[in-house]
């Protein structure tokens, strides 16, 4: 077991290392000094070049990377470049409103999906089946953030139950910091949940192919017991791989809902940052995306070999 | 329970199952009866595909929601034919039991050994979880599983195919069920390990005063193991008695076909292994007539006009042929040649 968890810890770190020189050498590739930005189009060379010594943009390619990583592992992120604040504060505040709103959005994902999937597999062929599965269909061809439009002339415009846009903040209480991200959740979510509800309806039918179940029927367990005592658990496997990936979609999701919804997040964040050419907060930002999709994989790894006693033993 | 010990304790009358296969609706058993009492074994022989399976799992009440039952199942004199699944619940892994051929994925890989079985004891009796656990470690050492009390929390895939087998037959044993079928129990694990695990079943069975329903291919297991046999071809039973009747004068040429093709030990090298030519036909399109006409090497046109009633040939033993005659004498030119 601890085995197991130590190679995946490797991988993870070696993944790490990869996607750190991959984000370092494409966005130092992009045309464009981040000094000349900064002073406009009709600054002086001088003053262009003092400002790039002083940023540290004439060191050699090597040295910037292993300064950036050594300030990583120390957290000192450095300044951004737009509002000369330090980069760490910077996602760390906003990283209050993306991360609440992530968790929301799977947990969404998760609870949809899973009964929209479990339900149609176990009333496979019927009609509640048809009618969720081409619900599902739907779903997925939705853009999320046209559907957020419509969350928004429904919730905010007709009904008013929720603001269109804007973050409530946690001070005046969670329930408005809540309220004020639940759209911008949902729409992120729906898409995920339908192509995760067809994923779970497949798994669940093919383990109940499985002579195992036809065992368990034989012992007097009826339908609904061997769906949840011995069909669910197998059919976790593939579910939770295709959550671990979504969660990497649902990052990527959130640059569009919040400019949507006008959220201070992490997403908006990165938007304005590449409109701004502040590519020392993109670089960081990007990194923390990256290592938040490898860790949440990393504990899907981990967590298989909780659901499936056979991967300890064969350390996959 | 207070039954009449003279009663039958499983009474089948008519048994006819309609499967909807991808090829269309087929009779995947037709007019099958018989009976059993407490204590009493039966073989079912044939090709697959010819309906065993499909009659055990319709005693187990575990067809297909698609599939259409007619007929009679008795229990006790109780009707299971169109019981609601909740009440058959009561009495699947609790009065009727069932092994299956495939050890390697009969097993839920993702449950301790332990946990499955002493499902049936939760299920079906009151028991704590400490007796039940009790219970299950005595089973596992009842069916010969060593160190039950250490490997009771492992699983399934820590286990060989044999020992699987011990395990679904721990499970199957654990309420003490009145009837257990046996569906190709031994087809799956080496040659080695078949005898072991058919003997244990016979001392269960004895010892516990079961009645058995046995179902193979193997006419060597059906010699060995059972009192009566059925021979079913095509969803029918093409021949039945006693098992010493039936093997010392078999009356159908399909059964006379089976005893043929197997393999003999001290044939001469490069003798070829007898077949029965054709193939077994899709249920979906069988012969009209006698489901084995189309194979028969004694086939007239009488056979195809309609299925042949069952003969009786000797004391309890039936034939469906109309050639009898023909087929049981040459059966003894056939032994004495």
């Amino acid at each position: 077991m601890s085995v197991f968890v130590l190679r995946r810890l490797v991988t993870l770190l070696a993944t790490l290392v990869g996607a750190s020189l991959i984000i370092f050498l494409v966005l130092d590739a992009l045309p464009g000094n981040a000094a000349q930005m900064l002073m406009g189009a009709d600054a002086s060379p001088d003053a262009v070049r003092a400002l790039t010594i002083k940023l540290g943009l004439d060191q050699p390619l090597a040295v910037r990377y292993l300064q950036w990583i050594k300030g990583l592992l120390s957290g000192d992120l450095g300044n951004s470049y737009v509002y000369g604040t330090p980069v760490a504060s910077l996602i760390g505040e906003r990283l209050l409103l993306t991360v609440p709103l992530a968790i929301m959005a799977m947990a969404i994902t998760v609870t949809l999906a899973l009964s929209a999937g479990i339900y149609t597999a176990a009333n496979h062929n019927k009609l509640g089946d048809v009618g969720v599965m081409s619900l599902t269909q739907i779903g997925i061809a939705l853009p999320n953030f046209w559907f957020a439009i419509l969350l928004v002339l429904l919730f905010s415009v007709r009904l008013q139950w929720l603001s269109a846009g804007g973050f409530a903040g946690w001070e005046d209480g969670i329930w408005l910091g809540f309220k004020s991200l639940l759209l911008p959740a949902i729409s992120l979510a729906v898409v995920q949940a339908a192509i995760l509800a067809r994923v779970t309806r497949s798994a669940v039918l093919e383990v109940l192919r499985e002579d195992f179940v036809r065992t368990a029927r034989a012992k007097g367990l009826g339908k609904r017991e061997v769906l949840w005592s011995h069909v669910l658990r197998n059919a976790m496997i593939p579910v939770m791989t295709v959550m671990g990936l979504q969660f990497a979609n649902l990052l990527a999701g959130t640059i569009v809902i919040e400019n949507v919804f006008y959220l201070p997040g992490l997403g908006r964040l990165i938007f304005q940052s590449i409109a701004n050419r502040d590519l020392i907060v993109v670089r960081n930002c990007v990194m923390l995306l990256a290592t938040m999709v490898v860790i949440v994989n990393f504990v899907v790894d981990v967590l298989y070999a909780f659901i499936d006693p056979r991967i300890k033993v064969h350390d996959l | 329970m207070a039954e009449r010990s003279d009663m039958p304790l499983i009474e089948v009358e008519n048994l006819g199952v309609r499967l909807n296969t991808s090829r269309g609706p087929a009779q995947a058993v037709r007019g099958l009866s018989f009976s059993l009492k407490r204590g009493e074994t039966l073989g079912l022989v044939g090709e697959s595909g010819c309906g065993k399976s499909v009659t055990a799992m319709s005693l187990m009440g575990l067809l297909p929601d698609s599939a259409v039952v007619s007929g009679s199942i008795k229990l006790d004199g109780h009707e299971l034919a169109g019981l609601p699944d909740a009440e058959y619940c009561r009495l699947r892994g609790n009065r009727i039991s069932m092994i299956f051929q495939e050890p390697m994925t009969a097993l839920n890989p993702m449950h301790t050994i332990g946990n499955q079985v002493a499902e049936p004891l939760r299920r079906h009796k009151t028991y704590s979880a400490a007796q039940a656990r009790s219970e299950t470690i005595a089973l596992l050492d009842r069916v010969g599983l060593p160190d039950p009390a250490r490997r009771v929390d492992a699983y399934p895939h820590q286990f060989s195919g044999g020992q699987r087998q011990r395990i679904t037959i721990a499970m199957a044993l654990a309420c003490e069920p009145d009837l257990l079928i046996a569906d190709e129990p031994t087809t799956a694990l080496d040659v080695t390990i078949q005898g072991q695990i058919l003997d244990l079943i016979a001392d269960l069975v004895e010892e516990r005063g079961m009645s058995m329903i046995l179902i193979s291919h193997d006419l060597g297991v059906i010699a060995e193991n059972v009192q009566r046999m059925m021979v079913m071809y095509g969803g029918a039973v093409v021949e039945s008695g006693p098992t010493d009747e039936v093997f010392r004068r078999m009356g159908h040429p399909y059964t006379q076909g089976l005893f043929r093709a197997r393999p003999k030990l001290g044939a001469r090298k490069g003798t070829r292994l007898q077949t029965i030519s054709g193939t077994v036909p899709e249920l979906a399109d069988l012969p009209a007539g006698c489901t084995f006409s189309d194979r028969c090497p004694l086939v007239i046109d009488a056979c195809r006009a309609a299925l042949p009633p069952m003969v009786e040939v000797g004391p309890r033993h039936g034939v469906r042929c109309i050639r009898t005659d023909v087929s049981m004498a040459e059966r003894v030119g056939a032994l004495t040649a």
